[in-house]
């Protein structure tokens, strides 16, 4: 297993943010963590990349508690940027590969081309958008064991949304899982595997995709307006 | 190449069995065609590995494809197979033609009777828009 996650809590102040999340992930999945604002998302997707630790609980990722190891082969996409501004792409290039042992600069700059991004240019002086493709970018040319993406398509265009899935697609690994936290779910429900629907801190489902349309005759996006309407 | 499009309340896997089978029904993979490798296919159809792998094994299952174990995948070389798949897929859209005829008003013979009237006056512009 992949993921373990037993009776997980997590609290800040009074305020719950985990209630008792328990769930299993296996390798070589594609994991859509859907769940309105506020529902929990990126706390759970913050204890699996150990920036935060769990209330009460616990929390394994490939058999192993959470710290120093894991992070070495958990890639993690934060929903908020974490470069430095002044960098310019190549120099994020190379703090990566620095950083990380499994970062192939060759893979990132490839997909840089594609997306017509240059490697000389600032972060500063890109927009909000582009600057989430270079860190997606980033992210994705680590050969990790599990990728964590919150929210990754956000900011970026339609046509960027779709090339960032392929290259999701496409460089994830067979012994790789990839948990993408969003509320964007029909641009990408079809490429997961599984859903986990969390609402309010707590696992309310867990499903693959297909089970749901056979179960349901509905999309994973009309479910969720379904069970998440206000 | 027929584009991939799926909608969004039936299983994507069966969405690609249908898919695949009506390229082969329309000629678009012939008899013993090497198919793109699952990922590839993944890809151009921008699905999940796993949801093309579910189903490609089901087509493998039902004698539509079948894998080599060295070279890849491919579609049967048994014409009969593709033969009879054509005719599956025609049945297919007379029943759907003759429930919806049925709904509004007409007996198998009366739409039998009607279609044989529409593709004479339409004449060679028949299956048109």
């Amino acid at each position: 297993m992949l993921i373990e996650c037993r009776n997980l809590n997590k609290n800040f102040g009074s305020k719950t943010a985990l209630k008792d999340v328990s769930l299993n992930v296996e390798s070589g999945k594609i994991i859509g963590l859907l769940g309105p604002n506020g529902s929990g998302k990126t706390t759970l997707i913050k204890i699996l990349s150990g920036i935060l630790t769990p209330s009460s609980g616990d929390a394994l990722i490939s058999g192993k508690p959470i710290g120093i190891e894991t992070k070495k082969i958990v890639s993690y996409l934060p929903e908020r940027t974490y470069l430095n501004e002044w960098m310019s792409v190549r120099q994020a290039v190379s703090f990566f590969s620095d950083f990380y042992s499994d970062f192939s600069s060759e893979t990132a700059y490839d997909m840089l081309e594609r997306l017509n991004i240059n490697p000389a240019e600032r972060l500063k002086t890109m927009s909000k958008g582009t600057r989430e493709k270079v860190q997606l970018i980033l992210v994705m040319s680590r050969k990790a064991e599990l990728y964590l993406l919150d929210e990754p398509i956000g900011g970026v265009d339609p046509a960027a949304r779709d090339y960032i899935l392929k290259t999701i697609l496409s460089n994830y690994s067979e012994n790789a899982s990839v948990v993408i936290s969003t509320h964007l779910i029909s641009d990408i429900e079809h490429v997961l595997d599984d859903v986990i629907f969390i609402k309010y801190g707590s696992v309310t489902l867990h499903s693959s995709v297909d089970e749901i349309r056979e179960q349901h005759g509905k999309s994973v996006d009309a479910l969720f307006r379904e069970v998440f309407a206000c | 190449m027929v584009p991939w499009n799926f909608n969004s309340t039936t299983p994507i896997y069966i969405q690609i069995i249908e898919h695949i089978k009506m390229s082969v029904a329309v000629g678009d993979y012939r008899a013993g065609d090497k198919l793109l490798s699952v990922r590839e296919l993944a890809a151009e159809a921008e699905v999940n590995p796993n949801t093309m792998q579910k189903a490609l094994s089901e087509l493998e299952r039902e004698g539509l494809l079948y894998t080599q174990r060295t070279s890849g995948r491919f579609i049967t070389e048994d014409k009969e197979v593709i033969a009879s798949l054509r005719e599956q897929l025609a049945a297919e859209h007379l029943n759907a033609f003759l429930k919806k005829m049925n709904r509004l008003g007409y007996s198998p013979d009366e739409a039998v009777e009607l279609l044989g009237r529409y593709i004479s006056e339409t004449g060679s512009e028949r299956g048109g828009k």
